[in-house]
């Protein structure tokens, strides 16, 4: 499966012979190889049942929550074994968003924002904490919409609000890397549109993994894409180059619209 | 399609609506026997408690049995209140919640967090019968281990702890149905940002399933509230206001039987009995309140 590396110079995570399973011998993600770019999007495509969004949840281990799960290799974040790390220092370090805006329904705006360091019991001062959530919020474009709402409740805000109130809430961290679980799957074109700029822009700070079932968006804003079908990593390249000049026949029925 | 035969329902048309409103009458009948004796219940002891109550009922401890008779016999209203009931009902509450309401809840989580698992299934089960043991029953287990070795003695300590096993299941059982109803994407949230367990718990899950948790503390208090026969075996009563919890104490039902078995104060019952039932009333009314206004991930 080697010949699905690309040559990357200096990547952030490297993935190495990666499989998990569900249950014995029922594979959802099985040997993959790959380097991640840094300050790059890396889409990750595929139909339904893939595996890709459990290989994104990989990355920063949230994959362990569901019971009776088996991993086997290993993945590296600036060369340091993920597997080795905490959970509390790996998920500072990987944020992620999801599928559907998750705000916390308890918290206001300003609490969301700076959701992480309460509830990891991290003490700031109210002027690091302001100018975490001021910073936080003007990175996703959301703060002038919200600066005069910050104490009310984030669920009163759009979808597309709460998918950017979210980012923020993960950017606030700092990380290094930023894990996107389909996330305007749940919002209408407008607010896609927005999110996906968010991204591009994204990228100068942050590498950022995607996840998404649409083919389009991968092709708009990512710089590398990867191809997963029944667990395997098919191909992974150069977005343009895997849309216009697909090696795998697979990849190439999957892209045209055959299957998927 | 042409109909070629008509079915025979239509024949008996008349028949069937007569039949209709048979049953119709029936329903509305049956419905009326359950609701017109709450209707008698509620306004005898109205009609009957309200003359006792005034602001001395809430503040003075129970008069003896000589202060009523000669009182009933001037044709005055009964000196004294269920004060030492109230205050007694309110310190025995409070403990058994202080027991029932963290253990209930951390078992109630659990079990959620552990859905499928052989121990989470023996759980529910031993929650179920426990459900339904006889609260004398509980009565006589708290008196054995509680009165008889531990405070050596009546107590409301030992009232407090027959309570709260009798707390225990509808907590568990409400938690767990509360954290059930949270959507997984809240837990992931804070799991993804590193939370430990103990914080996501207690500063998202808690929080989130806030309306729940505390309609189902507010129904498993109103159901103890009006408990008598445990607190027969274990906190006595008494004719004064106590503090100490390791000492006999009354409460409002303890009072109520204790007026029933003196022919001077039957009067007091009744009273005592609208409080309670107000008391009660006015918990199940406020946790169906919380309930309807806060549903969990209405908003989202």
């Amino acid at each position: 499966m080697t010949e699905t590396l690309i040559n990357i110079e200096k990547p952030v995570l490297k993935v190495r012979d990666l499989s998990i399973a569900y249950e014995a011998g029922k594979y959802a993600v099985k040997e993959i190889n790959a380097d991640i770019e840094s300050k790059a999007i890396t889409a990750i495509m595929g139909p339904s049942g893939c595996g890709k969004s459990t290989l994104l949840r990989a990355f920063n281990r949230m994959h362990e929550l569901y019971p009776n799960i088996k991993t086997k290799g290993a993945i590296y974040l600036n060369d340091k074994d993920i597997h080795e790390m905490s959970t509390i220092e790996l998920r500072r370090k990987i944020g992620m968003v999801f599928q559907r805006p998750n705000p916390f329904p308890t918290m206001n705006i300003y609490e969301n924002v700076i959701a992480g360091y309460k509830l990891n019991g991290i003490k700031l001062k109210r002027s690091e904490r302001d100018e975490i959530v001021e910073k936080s919020l003007t990175n996703v474009t959301l703060w002038d919409e919200v600066k005069d709402s910050l104490f009310k409740k984030g669920t009163f805000l759009s979808g597309g609000q709460q998918q950017r109130l979210c980012i923020a809430r993960a950017i606030a961290f700092n990380p290094e890397v930023l894990l996107l679980d389909e996330p305007t799957s749940a919002l209408d074109p407008v607010a896609t549109a927005r999110i996906e700029d968010l991204l591009v822009d994204l990228k100068k700070d942050y590498t950022i993994l995607l996840v998404t079932h649409n083919m389009s968006q991968a092709a708009r804003i990512s710089d590398n894409s990867m191809f997963m079908y029944l667990g395997e990593l098919v191909e992974y390249g150069k977005t343009d180059t895997m849309f216009t000049n697909p090696k795998d026949p697979r990849t190439e029925g999957y892209l045209t619209g055959k299957f998927g | 399609m042409a109909v070629n035969k008509i079915p025979a329902f239509i024949d008996n048309i008349d028949g069937r609506n007569k039949k209709n409103k048979l049953f119709l009458g029936l329903v509305i009948a049956m419905s009326l026997l359950t609701v017109v004796p709450i209707f008698f219940i509620i306004s005898k002891i109205i009609i009957n408690g309200i003359g006792q109550i005034n602001f001395n009922f809430f503040v003075q401890t129970s008069p003896d049995s000589l202060q009523a008779m000669t009182a009933i016999t001037n044709n005055e209203t009964i000196p004294g209140g269920i004060a030492n009931g109230i205050m007694g009902t309110f310190l025995i509450v409070l403990v058994s919640s202080v027991m029932a309401i963290p253990v209930g809840m951390m078992i109630g989580i659990y079990l959620y967090e552990n859905q499928d698992r052989r121990y989470s299934n023996i759980l529910r089960n031993i929650t179920e019968i426990l459900q339904g043991v006889p609260s004398i029953v509980l009565g006589i287990i708290s008196y054995l281990w509680i009165v008889k070795n531990i405070t050596n003695g009546f107590s409301a300590f030992a009232g407090s702890v027959a309570l709260s096993i009798m707390m225990l299941p509808m907590i568990i059982r409400s938690t767990e149905e509360t954290m059930k109803m949270i959507p997984n994407e809240i837990r992931e949230a804070a799991f993804a940002m590193g939370a430990p367990y103990h914080n996501v718990i207690l500063r998202v899950l808690i929080p989130t399933g806030f309306s729940g948790l505390s309609t189902g503390i507010l129904l498993s208090l109103s159901r103890i509230l009006g408990e008598t026969a445990p607190l027969m075996m274990t906190a006595l009563g008494s004719s004064v206001i106590n503090y100490n919890i390791t000492k006999p104490t009354s409460a409002v039902p303890l009072l109520i039987w204790e007026f029933y078995n003196d022919p001077n104060m039957v009067k007091l019952v009744w009273s005592s009995s609208l409080f309670l039932m107000a008391f009660v009333l006015t918990l199940n009314i406020l946790s169906r309140r919380i309930a309807a206004k806060r549903k969990i991930g209405k908003k989202r």
